[in-house]
């Protein structure tokens, strides 16, 4: 299993199309010899591609749940969004004793974690000085975090330097195990169910430290028959009640789009979801018209979480039903309702470690000299392109094939638009002959 | 367009926003007072240079002009959320050099430099 990345190719599934390679926000994939090929480097894990497949060829590397049997003791981080997937009569306190029934030992709610990170942005926001950087963006959607450090790295300094709400729940889900148990930290396997790829891939290849406290991510699709079928039998394993849940209403929100902004209690603010919408506002930020903003809720899947790609229900649905779960909570207090005060002592800093970097994949060469003389030819070579933007030839337009000629991996004999027209071009010499040849013979 | 191409060319982001925004505040007078005009980028090894020209009324009194919250948007402009008279102190607070070049009733021909 590659660490880099959690999307990955079925070769013998893939026809070769373009779907995917269209709609691609960083044109990370190509079609090399019938295959889509992604560029490694480019890749940001949003899952468009899984979504645009109509075959079926592109799927997520996810964990399986095998690999509880790896550790001692193990906890299922249960996303925000994993809730939303069920309808009545399931109800929170049932999906998670219905976890610990397909073999979890322990459940910990990530929206308390994400509860934390709403706590802690609205104190940066109101305690940062007038140089600092507006509008802020979230750094909870890791595919928005890699776009933001390929595409826009001027916009790095906008990015809240925090740790995402699942690595804050393992945090603090590790800490009380071991307090609780007295086991060694590799003895606890902390899976994160997740609804996207981006989140596998911020385990094993993470944004702002070396390290992940979370052991695996499992496709809320993968656990979602094994929970219904928990569901429908009376429910065997240590039943949760009302005191046990981690989280309030506040961080039930987040599985859906604006639900993260609201939280905050703010009124400058803008929620944004859709990668291809948030492309357009990181264009706006960057071209400073958003100043009036100071948050950016950005999602990359449309809808929010519960509208990833690994997640089962229809994200209206969803929706929907994130109503219910929130109106279920509304006697609570609105955020971490249980052990409150023992959590915020717990948590302490959530910042990053590290610094978030720029990811130089876009840039045409290290040497600026070199750079801009590739940057001349691509030009000289689009402008020859016909400028359909087909995708026939395996890059999503013109440009990024006047790209790949530049980089010596393809030529201009890949557009069928030229390859035709050269063509006509040599029928209309070879047609020529002919007829000389036929007048020669008639002779 | 340009910003697109120094961010690919490997140009500092801090760079890159200096030149986005000094392009886009001389575009923006071009719109305001000129009704139009053309925006030339010339990208070498070790600078940017941006020409911004237009065929309006042109400026009367350049140091007047360059001064913070000086401006003669109109209105129309000002109602948008232009016209607060910070666009040519702010291309010169992003450049590394600036000239002007404007004449009465023919028009205005801004160059900036930033360098890498």
């Amino acid at each position: 299993m590659s660490k880099l990345h959690a999307v990955r190719l079925n070769r013998d599934l893939c026809m070769g199309c373009t779907n995917c390679i269209k709609r691609c926000p960083t044109e990370a994939i190509r079609v090399r010899d019938g295959k889509a090929v992604i560029f490694e480097d480019r890749c940001i894990d949003c899952g468009e591609c899984i979504r645009a497949c109509p075959h079926h060829a592109k799927s997520a590397d996810m964990d399986p749940m095998s690999r509880l049997a790896e550790y001692k003791r193990t906890a299922a981080l249960a996303a925000p969004s994993l809730y939303t997937q069920f309808g009545p009569p399931a109800t929170r306190e049932m999906i998670l004793a219905a976890l610990q029934g397909i073999g979890f030992d322990e459940v910990y709610e990530v929206a308390l974690g994400a509860e934390i990170v709403s706590r802690k942005t609205e104190e940066l926001l109101e305690t940062t000085d007038d140089g600092a950087p507006r509008p802020l963006i979230s750094s909870a959607c890791p595919a928005v975090v890699r776009l933001v450090q390929m595409k826009y790295p001027g916009l790095i300094p906008n990015l809240i330097s925090f740790d995402s709400p699942m690595e804050i729940t393992a945090r603090l889900a590790r800490k009380e195990i071991i307090a609780r148990t007295g086991l060694k930290n590799h003895e606890i396997g902390l899976f994160f169910i997740s609804p996207c790829p981006a989140k596998r891939t911020a385990i094993y290849n993470p944004i702002g430290r070396t390290t992940s406290d979370v052991d695996g991510a499992i496709a809320i699709s993968d656990v979602y028959p094994l929970i219904l079928a928990q569901l429908e039998k009376s429910v065997d394993a240590k039943p949760i009640g009302k005191d046990d849940l981690q989280a309030g209403e506040c961080g039930l929100r987040w599985s859906a789009a604006g639900g993260e902004a609201r939280a905050l209690n703010i009124e400058r603010y803008l929620a944004v979801d859709g990668i291809h919408n948030v492309i357009a506002i990181l264009e706006e930020i960057e071209n400073e018209r958003l100043k009036d903003i100071d948050f950016i809720e950005a999602n990359s899947c449309i809808g929010g979480c519960l509208g990833g790609p690994l997640t089962v229900a229809n994200r209206f649905s969803g929706k929907s039903r994130q109503r219910a779960y929130i109106k279920a909570a509304q006697h609570m207090p609105k955020d971490y309702p249980a052990k409150r005060a023992a959590w915020e002592s717990a948590i302490g800093d959530i910042s990053l470690p590290d610094q978030l970097e720029a990811n130089p994949a876009l840039q045409l060469d290290d040497d600026i000299t070199q750079a801009l003389l590739k940057y001349e030819q691509m030009n000289e070579i689009a402008e020859r392109l016909p400028g359909l933007d087909c995708g026939a030839c395996g890059a999503p337009n013109c440009e990024a094939l006047a790209e790949d000629i530049v980089h010596g991996e393809a030529t201009e004999d890949a557009c069928i638009v030229l390859l035709k027209e050269r063509l006509a071009q040599e029928k209309l010499i070879h047609g020529e002959k002919g007829t000389d040849h036929a007048e020669k013979s008639d002779g | 367009m340009t910003k697109k191409a120094l961010t690919r060319l490997g140009v500092s982001p801090q760079v890159v926003k200096r030149a986005a925004i000094a392009m886009y505040e001389a575009e923006i007078n071009v719109v305001i007072h000129a009704n139009g005009g053309t925006a030339e980028a010339e990208i070498f090894p070790d600078h940017i240079r941006i020409c911004v020209l237009d065929n309006g009324p042109g400026i009367p009194d350049v140091d007047l002009a360059m001064q913070e919250g000086w401006s003669t948007a109109p209105d129309t402009a000002r109602e948008m959320g232009f016209g607060a008279g910070m666009g040519l102190p702010n291309i010169k607070k992003n450049a590394d050099e600036m000239s002007i070049d404007t004449r009465i009733g023919e028009g205005t021909k801004i160059t900036i430099i930033i360098r890498f």
